[in-house]
């Protein structure tokens, strides 16, 4: 291939601009262009912040030899003169796939593929380090040309295929040279993405946590690799290795994504760059934390049509936010001094980049900024600080020359220099003929009225009150107008031609009558086009007021955290969930975040007071089993994924958290799904919503994972092909990654350079004892056998979750100090659940078995306490017993006990507090406490429903003013809330 | 706090259900029955402390306050001081008995093939000895509308008691409704013709509604003419034009229920009926004008919308009830089999975010006995009525106090127990004998 590009270089080697050919010519005489041209009169931006009024500069040879405000002139320069016009560097674009091919599409096959299509490289398809941009390039002139007309000059490009995607390479858009000439770096960057390659079928990973998970195994195989421990070649971890030190661009297409790549390469000491979503005003603080460099795109969604009221309630709020506020993005990382560059990718670079960098610009985006982000930053990030970006000596000659104020919106580019290559867009010489014109032909009077841009004006003509039809064709400052008869009963046509090579107060030519007769015309100027009128006109048109962000910026959000309040709770009936059992006309006080005093007439001292007579206060539910607030759930690739966690996809946007705490929950175990039998590890919260994703982890909660047995992990009720297929399958891969682990373990003792596998790493932490497992479990023979894997390996299993033949085997969980998290009623939704009874948990607790009821579900966990309460009508539970079940129970089941599940001295101020008693189906929560602040309150929950009836209105209104102004908008689609739970896995593969 | 002596309870379950086998439907009701000292909620709003009621034959023929009367107590006295009787709750659009284990394609017998099926009945395919279905009776769950599921017109619907041998026994209603799934104005982009995943936009709405008013023309005018051949489909369809059978759309969005409106206008249809009803408080006026009631989704769901109240299904039921609309509770969607015991927390929890406990028990007896057109006989404590009721040990609309002790179908008394009881017996007495070893 690259052969191919040097062949192509020779005959496009006339135009060389190589300061030494060897590449022999057969076409002709070897000649050198050693002319300098210069350009004078111009107004020079330097860089951002430099400009030189009324300057010159020189360039040969592709590169700029001076610049200032007088150089020399050497005698053999061609001398342009620029009077009037701008020049800029031209714009750098660090993330396109200009030029590369498409990769092809692996051809199906039946059923997933769990191995390796390749053969030498890494085990996973998607590692692919070793793809090399070059050898997939070639240069697209019809592509470049769009990049020309928005006045970009380089790109950086790459083959946007993979998880790890291999090497890209910086190509100058310079036209009509070689390839060898533009390609400015072929080992430029190195790309990274949480997309999987195309060109395998291969299932791991599915899901982004598994991505994750692949990305930081990979970096330590290479790390290995290089260290000679390998006995087999592969290719993929030497290109990973040898691309360690280039810059890493990171493409994502989510805010959420952008952090979790970000946190990925900080355990590795990597500073990505990453490509951006346009959503990064919606997390200011953690993007500018990340200390990232951001690629940052300009694609500003359109408003929504919102005509039609019915569809319009279809149309989530954020949506709608999103339209007004992302054009202020670039503004707000401005202000955040946040650094960033603007791709034209996922837009069309001619039609919409200059229109929406000028929207950006009105949003408030300082210009200087606007331009640092296309010039000097990206410059930077690629590390050619020197050579492109700004016009100075030594530097590429690339730059644009404008006919004014680049973020003038009527400013025309005219052309776009690279490498000392000139590329015309606009004639600069174009003369303005636009005015209103007394036109006469032949005798007859008629008033001409053209209007538009100097190189496309357009025309109006009447004769008297009498529109006339008219064309107007403008060209290399040739008029030709063509007029209709003002019979509109007769096809027949003037037609003037005229040479305008400069504006004058009179244009005359040749009239060409509709019998053929010639004569001439005058056109004599009255007074200058109307447009600049009309211009003023519309900048009065203010921008539509931008709603602030809310944290999460949903529905709901708050514009302000709600902060930690010291609250004394006067009066209430208290639910302990200890010893003390239920405590009437009694007073609990919080401070800085803590339980500090239960009693009768506990002075406030300062605390705020919350009458609570007649109300009950409970600690803060809590969800052993929860799926709200993830944006993955199952990485279904291997049998098992240890290696993944759910910390990793923590979704603090899901409206789901803001529901649950409406339903009193504070706490969640985040689970991963039933895929597999070693599932991932989990995340426990707590639901401080509008918090960002690491901020809501539970930090004192200790490590757990999840593991699943019995119909899904074994992929009974779809087609599956991966080991195991039945229960017998399972309790054999239990033993064999126990087996492996055991044998990491003595080898890692070992010492020396040691391979570090995160799955292993994981099920060692399981056999240790410090990492508890939380299992999926249905019927009696496969919650005994696990246990009984487990003896052998001489760890406990926690808690067995969902576990609904429990009852039949409780003595034996009992006696193996498992606990257990139940639903209260639900079966016959699978053959394994059809003897399920919602008397387990009674049965359970009978039994002394610790017992927690859970959801698994987004609907069922703002229920919980109505879950609970079932067990006093199946089984006849004590309601105290049926309260613990949703508090100090899943607590204990968390060893997060000692710390919130109860009402207790000491304990965090996790609290509910609740209209009725709270296992009555008549109960609601009115105040929702975690760590003393409020996070849910009825009061303020009503207020926000107003405010956001109000705010819809107002979006509304901006975007019907929006379509009626004649902008393009977007139908309303429906979002349809996904709930999950690892029990419905159409979704699974 | 109340608590309830919970072992006098079990040892009353046992005693009362070792006299029936379990699965064993009741016999007919032999001699009067006299419930008495029983709060009484009537399921039409009224409530009766200390109520006598008795019914005969399978009949109510008294339901009075005790002490307004010196009659005898005639037959069995059961003495409910304390308790509190209901009639039997209803299930509308349901899919009980039709599908056993949903994950288990060989039970499933809920969503027949094809786009117009007037013709295909649920009744036949109901399975009267389902495990799923004498679950619900515990819970006082006694009456169910059997739904197919599919299509554009599903088929025809009947009621059945949940107490019989086999369907023909079991029917309350045979082909009460017919059973139209309203086309979306929204839907899912089909991947395989490389179309967004994402909902958008349906352009086929216009189309398939037209699909339906042509079917009901073509219905007309077949059964105008001599029938020579028989269409199944279309002869199906007589009861619907005769307003026998009433019209059961299944439909949620605003300007889709004001099509359906028109809809019935146009095929002057009597008997109307919305099924979930999810955006039916946007058109409460219209649908209240036109007499159609609703039947909303169980208020156990999320709102559809993250900008939506987070209690909005919750509240629907009431938020329509006080337009006027009328309205009651079906419990369609996940898991909604073995959920349909939870009807009476559907209704508990609609009380718990701002209606009238009466009322919500009224969206689960007497307006669903309306709105199915069985209230003639069903969903209220009237003298004449059936006698389905049951006995609670407090109040049913609350899982706390949701216990029964009795139950009783057109005046049989039913079996309480289900695989479920059997279970946990066995295995409670697995563990108390381990206790006393």
């Amino acid at each position: 291939m690259k052969l191919k590009l040097l062949i192509l270089g020779v005959f496009l080697g006339v135009f060389s601009m190589q300061s030494q050919e060897y590449f022999p010519k057969n076409d002709g005489v070897q000649m050198r262009n050693t002319n300098y041209t210069v350009f004078k009169n111009a107004k020079i931006h330097v860089d951002p912040q430099t400009l030189i009024n009324n300057g010159m500069f020189a360039i040969k040879e592709g590169k700029i030899t001076a610049v200032g405000k007088s150089i020399n002139i050497p005698k053999n320069s061609i001398v342009i003169d620029l009077k009037g016009k701008e020049v800029y560097p031209s714009f750098i674009d660090l993330y396109s796939e200009f030029g590369i091919q498409k990769p092809k599409r692996a051809e199906g096959g039946n059923g997933p593929q769990y191995d390796a299509a390749r053969e030498g490289f890494y085990w996973n398809d998607h590692i692919r380090p070793e793809t090399d941009a070059v050898a997939h390039f070639s240069f697209d002139a019809k592509e470049a040309e769009k990049y020309h007309k928005a006045g970009f000059g380089v790109v950086n490009t790459h083959v946007p295929d993979g998880i790890i995607r291999g090497t890209g390479m910086l190509v100058a858009l310079t036209p009509e040279v070689s390839e060898g000439d533009r390609i400015l770096s072929d080992r430029s960057s190195q790309y990274l993405s949480f997309d999987k390659s195309v060109q395998s079928r291969q299932s791991y990973p599915t899901s982004i946590m598994g991505t994750m998970a692949l990305i930081r195994q990979a970096y330590l195989d290479a790390d290995w690799y290089s260290k000679g421990n390998a006995d087999n070649k592969d290719l993929a971890l030497e290109a990973l290795n040898k691309n360690k030190d280039l810059v890493q661009i990171f493409t994502t297409d989510n805010l959420l994504n952008e952090l979790r790549a970000d946190k990925v390469g900080d355990e590795f000491g990597i500073q990505y760059v990453i490509v951006g979503s346009g959503n990064e005003y919606q997390r200011l603080d953690k993007i500018k934390a990340s200390n990232a460099t951001y690629i940052v795109p300009l694609n500003f969604p359109e408003a929504y049509d919102v005509e039609d009221p019915y569809l319009t309630g279809y149309l989530s709020l954020e949506e709608m936010r999103e339209w007004n506020q992302a054009p202020a993005n670039l503004k707000m990382l401005a202000e955040k001094n946040v650094p960033f560059t603007i791709t034209t990718h996922s837009i069309d670079a001619e039609k919409d980049f200059k229109s929406n960098l000028l929207k950006a610009v009105e949003y408030g985006l300082p210009k200087e900024a606007a331009l640092a982000a296309l010039t000097t930053v990206p410059a930077k990030t690629i590390g050619l600080s020197e050579k492109l970006g700004v016009l100075k000596e030594g530097a590429w000659a690339n730059f644009i020359i404008t006919s004014g104020d680049y973020f003038d919106k009527e400013t025309t580019l005219y052309e776009n220099w690279i490498q000392g290559e000139k590329k015309v867009l606009e004639s600069m010489d174009v003369t303005d003929i636009t005015g209103k014109y007394d036109l006469n032909i032949d005798g007859k009077q008629y008033e001409l009225d053209i209007t538009g841009e100097a190189s496309k004006p357009k025309v109006e003509v009447k004769m008297g009150e009498t529109k006339i039809g008219s064309k107007l064709n403008f060209q290399e400052n040739w008029m030709n107008l063509l007029l209709s008869s003002p019979d509109t009963t007769k096809t027949e046509f003037i037609r003037l031609v005229a040479n305008v090579p400069e504006p004058n107060k009179t244009i005359s030519g040749k009239a060409i009558l509709p019998n053929g007769n010639e004569t001439s015309f005058q056109a004599t100027k009255k007074t200058g086009s109307e447009k600049d009128k009309k211009e003023k006109d519309k900048k009065e048109d203010k921008l539509p007021n931008i709603m602030p962000v809310t944290y999460p910026n949903i529905a709901y959000g708050f514009k302000e955290k709600p902060k930690q309040e010291n609250v004394l709770f006067k009066n209430a009936t208290v639910w302990t969930s200890e010893e003390e059992g239920v405590l009437e006309n009694t007073d609990v006080l919080v401070k800085n975040g803590e339980i500090v005093r239960i009693g009768e007439g506990i002075n406030a001292g300062g605390a705020k007071v919350i009458d609570a007579t007649g109300k009950h206060l409970t600690a803060g539910i809590i969800d052993e089993h929860s799926h709200l607030a993830a944006s993955d759930i199952n990485e279904a690739g291997h049998n098992s994924s240890a290696e993944v966690s759910m910390e990793d996809v923590i979704d603090p946007t899901d409206i789901g958290i803001y529901r649950d705490l409406a339903g009193g929950v504070t706490t969640i175990q985040l689970l991963h799904g039933s895929a597999n039998p070693i599932g991932g590890r989990s995340a426990i919260l707590k639901l401080k919503w509008g918090e960002s994703a690491e901020d809501l982890i539970f930090e004192q909660a200790p490590p757990f994972i999840k593991f699943a047995l019995g119909e899904n992990v074994k992929q009974a009720n779809w087609s599956g092909n991966r080991f195991p297929q039945t229960r017998m399958g399972v309790e054999q891969v239990f033993i064999d990654y126990f087996s492996q682990a055991k044998a990491y373990e003595s080898e890692k003792k070992q010492g020396g350079d040691f391979r570090k596998d995160l799955e292993m790493e994981t099920i060692v932490e399981i056999l240790n004892g410090e990492r508890f497992v939380s299992s999926h479990s249905y019927i009696q023979s496969e919650i005994n056998m696990l246990m009984k894997v487990a003896e052998q390996f001489d760890f406990n299993i926690n808690t067995f979750t969902h576990i609904l033949e429990g009852y039949k085997v409780a003595d034996k969980m009992k006696e193996h100090g498992v606990g257990a998290s139940t639903f209260s009623d639900w079966w016959a939704y699978k053959y394994e659940v059809n003897d399920a009874i919602p008397y387990n948990a009674s049965i359970m607790n009978d039994v002394g078995i610790t017992v927690a009821i859970n959801s698994d579900d987004g609907e069922m966990s703002r229920r919980l306490n109505q879950e609970a309460a079932k067990s006093v009508k199946y089984g006849g539970m004590s309601e105290e017993d049926a309260w613990k079940m949703v508090t100090i129970n899943p607590a204990k089941l968390l060893h997060v006990d000692d710390l919130v599940g109860s009402i207790k001295t000491g304990k965090q101020a996790d609290l509910v507090l609740w209209n009725n008693h709270p296992l009555s189906i008549y109960a609601k929560p009115e105040k929702t406490m975690i760590e003393g602040v409020i996070y849910f309150d009825i009061d303020r929950d009503e207020k926000m429903r107003n405010e956001i009836k109000k705010e819809r209105n107002e979006l509304i209104g901006q975007m019907l003013k929006e379509k009626n102004s004649g902008v393009k908008t977007q139908p309303v689609t429906k979002k349809e809330e996904q709930r999950v739970h690892c029990d419905l896995l159409e979704e699974v593969q | 706090m109340k608590k309830i002596n919970i072992y006098s309870l079990i040892v009353l379950i046992i005693v009362s259900a070792s006299s029936f086998a379990q699965q064993t439907p009741a016999e007919k009701q032999s001699e009067p029955v006299s419930i008495v000292g029983a709060t009484a909620h009537l399921g039409n709003g009224g409530v009766i402390e200390n109520s006598l009621i008795i019914f005969e034959n399978g009949t109510i023929t008294e339901v009075i306050a005790a002490n307004l009367t010196k009659q005898q107590y005639p037959g069995k006295i059961i003495n409910a001081e304390g308790k509190h009787v209901y009639p039997g709750f209803i299930a509308p659009n349901s899919t009980l008995g039709l599908v056993e284990i949903a994950a288990v394609k060989a039970t499933e017998d809920e969503d027949e093939m094809g786009e117009m099926l007037p013709n295909v009945r649920s009744l036949i395919a109901y399975n009267a000895e389902s495990k799923i279905v004498e679950s619900m009776r515990p819970n006082g769950v006694l009456i169910g509308q059997i739904v197919p599921r599919g299509g554009l017109i599903s088929g025809t619907s009947s009621i059945v008691q949940f107490d019989a041998w086999n369907w023909e026994d079991a029917v309350v209603k045979e082909n009460d409704g017919l059973h139209i799934n309203w086309p979306d104005a929204f839907r899912r982009g089909r991947w395989w013709r490389d179309e967004d995943p994402g909902l958008k936009s349906n352009k086929e709405y216009q189309e398939d509604v037209q699909k339906l008013a042509d079917f009901f023309a073509s219905s007309k005018a077949y059964l105008a003419g001599n029938r020579d051949y028989k269409n199944l489909p279309y002869l199906a369809m007589e009861t619907v034009f005769k307003g026998d059978k009433k019209v059961f759309v299944h439909v949620n969005g605003e300007k889709e229920i004001l099509d359906v409106i028109e809809f019935k206008k146009d095929q002057g249809l009597k008997n109307l009926v919305i099924v979930g009803g999810y955006n039916a408080l946007g058109v409460a006026k219209e649908l209240k004008s036109e007499e159609i009631p609703v039947l909303v989704n169980r208020p156990h769901s999320t709102p559809n919308k993250s900008y939506e109240d987070y209690d909005y299904p919750y509240k629907l039921a009431k938020l329509l009830q006080d337009e006027g609309v009328l309205v009651a509770i079906e419990g369609s969607g996940q898991m909604e089999r073995m959920n349909s015991r939870n009807l009476p927390f559907y209704a508990g929890t609609v009380a718990g975010f701002g209606m009238d406990k009466e009322d919500a028990l009224k969206l689960i007896t007497s307006n669903t006995a309306k709105i199915l057109g069985i209230d003639n006989t069903y969903g209220s404590l009237e003298k004449g009525k059936s006698a389905t009721l049951f006995i609670s040990e407090g109040d049913a609309l609350d899982m706390r106090t949701n216990i029964l002790s009795h139950a009783f179908i057109d005046g049989r008394e039913v079996s309480l127990e289900t695989h479920q009881t059997e279970l946990w017996k066995r295995y409670s007495n697995k563990y108390k004998n381990q206790e006393s070893e």
